[in-house]
């Protein structure tokens, strides 16, 4: 993580006593052993899942993951070669794998842009009524997106109606440009949070470059896009992080907007397999380990802008 | 399988994201337009138009709207008054979703907070540190999917012979019977918590364990010259020094429990007396196609954040206050 720690103290106490002593090395061994147990607790679990992905599907169903260190010459990427790509049931994942993509980039960049944009206006823009649209957007945050599912379904598939006057008509998209509404839903639910951490972020930057800058003439979109832009970027960076993880590991929005056939992402199919447990669980294992992989990845590789970002959000806010 | 058997997904990305280079090049340009009359309100206009339009027609008018839905019946055609409501606390069905949503609200921000700061404080400053954070804060890239999966397996349950699950297998080799555990009400909702905790205590360890950093460390050392056992330090020196991230690690833990729908739906679907509130909300509304019943679920939860929002808005304001 990004905190360098020093060494550990091993520094004796002036004028300790034998007891005190081994009170201290005692509880500095269970210290250790409670520690370790944790770290344990939340590592088996997902090596179980990896190991059982490596295993022939009999084995799977047979014995535990532990029985693989009896024979681990029978590791074999078939089950993720079947999950992947066969077009029999509980496979043709890369489809769903795809529609991940797909609903993942513009689910990340429309909302990190549009968030960018209204955090300078709020931060840096003086207009009236600026403090009140703030606090509006900050207690926006903690509306569950609940709140929103029913209206917003019925928004895109019949359109908005006062009395029987129409507002705007249903979207009737279908098949794969379902996907625009996931992308959307996404954005919407993305905003509040981007926005304020963003805010909070921009507010911290010298007000005397800006003063400069509008010195020398440029305008809020020059300065917006010359000078805020590249200070923000590591702050953007970790936003994009949260949202990309966000949009990647949903399910909620992903099933309630692109439930169809065409449009499931990874996650929903894998909910409704995790659901049932039926015959396919064996395939589990391999399907949940592709989803859970790209984000790991992502997460471990770009675990310091990720902390940088969660710090600045939970602990000023 | 050949990649050109998606290219109409492709095709859609390219178009939306070429859609919205469009829409930034027009707001760019009006932007400039209104910069060079001198104008700051239409320019700020121009700025805050997209995400407010998108926060507007997305949730604000929305959420108006799901309030007056949870007054509607199930198709949303009569006026049902409170029936709704009165139907959330007094069926059977409803009122074990309140109860369990309570147990979890109040149980998962507890322990994951609890054990996320004891172990922040046993690995401060002990050899390894980072690889010990690490390893607990892996399961936040995880998706609740995922972890639903990761767990299923743990707690995977066979009739007789050998176990596939390994809390059964432990069971077994101790010289128990093999459990079914996610049918076990009420237990079950405990294993369901499990899950979450599991991922969340890595975000409560990382919030902590960078507070733990900002203690000063001359206080600890003057209360251990004093005379101050461990336990005095921790519970008068370390505790109160961290407060506030101890209560922003609670609340974000608390939301996030709140709104928990994807362990439920993939792990036991709501049945055998897991429902929570999420969950029914979306149950009723999309799978029973109630609206109003889901709508009034919705509500009930949005009831429940809104003190945190108010003690949120609370907090910020005396922030600025102070900051000013």
């Amino acid at each position: 993580m990004s905190i360098d720690t020093k060494a550990p103290e091993a520094v004796p106490t002036i004028g300790e006593s034998r007891g005190e002593r081994i009170r201290r090395v005692l509880s500095s061994r269970v210290a250790s052993v409670v520690a370790l147990v944790i770290a344990a607790l939340w590592t088996i679990p997902t090596a179980g899942l990896f190991i059982s992905s490596l295993r022939p599907e009999d084995d799977i169903n047979d014995s535990g993951w532990w029985m693989f260190f009896t024979n681990p010459g029978s590791a074999t990427l078939e089950t993720y070669n079947y999950v992947l790509y066969s077009n029999t049931q509980g496979g043709g994942l890369i489809r769903n794998l795809i529609n991940t993509i797909v609903i993942t980039v513009p689910g990340v960049v429309v909302p990190v842009v549009f968030a960018a944009m209204a955090a300078y206006a709020l931060s840096w823009i003086d207009f009236r009524g600026r403090n009140l649209l703030y606090i509006a957007i900050f207690a926006l945050q903690v509306v569950p997106l609940q709140m929103a599912l029913i209206p917003l379904l019925s928004f895109f598939s019949q359109g908005l109606h006062i009395g029987d006057v129409t507002i705007t008509p249903a979207w009737e998209l279908e098949g794969v440009n379902t996907i625009v509404q996931v992308w959307i839903a996404h954005s919407i639910f993305g905003l509040p949070l981007a926005i304020f951490l963003l805010h909070n972020f921009m507010r911290e930057l010298p007000g005397d470059v800006m003063e400069a800058a509008r010195i020398d003439g440029a305008s809020h979109s020059q300065i917006f896009r010359k000078v805020v832009l590249p200070l923000v970027t590591p702050a953007i960076a970790s936003i994009a992080i949260f949202q990309f993880l966000w949009v990647w590991n949903d399910f909620l929005v992903g099933r309630t907007f692109g439930g169809g056939e065409a449009t499931r992402p990874l996650t929903a199919v894998l909910g409704d397999m995790a659901g049932s447990w039926g015959n396919n669980w064996t395939r589990l294992p391999a399907a949940g380990f592709i989803a859970i992989i790209v984000p790991l990845l992502v997460f471990l590789l770009l675990q310091r802008y990720f902390v940088r970002g969660l710090l600045a959000g939970s602990v000023k806010g | 399988m050949d990649i050109s058997d998606y290219t109409d997904r492709f095709g859609l990305l390219g178009v939306g994201l070429l859609a919205f280079a469009a829409v930034l090049l027009a707001l760019y340009g009006l932007a400039e337009l209104a910069s060079r009359r001198d104008r700051s309100r239409a320019v700020a206009f121009v700025f805050l138009a997209p995400a407010v339009l998108f926060l507007v027609v997305g949730l604000v008018y929305p959420a108006i709207r799901t309030v007056a839905m949870s007054f509607f019946s199930g198709d949303g055609t009569q006026f049902v008054g409170l029936d709704n409501y009165s139907w959330a606390v007094t069926d059977p069905d409803a009122l074990r979703v309140l109860i369990n949503t309570v147990l979890w609200i109040v149980i998962v921000p507890l322990v994951s907070t609890v054990v996320g700061l004891v172990y922040a404080v046993l690995i401060d400053g002990r050899r390894g540190e980072r690889a010990y954070k690490a390893l607990v804060f892996l399961p936040m890239g995880i998706s609740f999917v995922g972890a639903s999966i990761i767990w299923k397996l743990v707690y995977e349950y066979d009739a007789s012979g050998d176990q596939i699950g390994l809390l059964n297998q432990v069971l077994v080799w101790s010289g128990g019977d093999p459990v079914n555990w996610l049918n076990e009400t009420p237990w079950n909702n405990f294993l369901l918590m499990v899950v979450l905790v599991w991922i969340e205590v890595g975000f409560a360890t990382v919030v902590l364990s960078a507070a733990l950093k900002g203690v000063p460390t001359e206080i600890v050392e003057a209360a251990r010259i004093d005379g101050a056992s461990p336990s005095q330090i921790f519970w008068s020196v370390t505790v109160p020094s961290i407060r506030s991230a101890i209560v922003v690690v609670a609340v974000t833990v608390f939301i996030a429990t709140l709104k928990l729908f994807d362990i439920v739906r993939a792990m036991t679907g709501g049945h055998h007396g897991t429902d929570v509130l999420a969950h029914n909300m979306w149950d009723q509304a999309f799978r029973l196609g109630n609206d109003g019943r889901g709508a009034t679920m919705a509500v009930l939860l949005f009831a429940l954040v809104i003190p945190v929002v108010i003690y949120q808005v609370r907090n910020m304001r005396s922030q600025e206050l102070e900051t000013r």
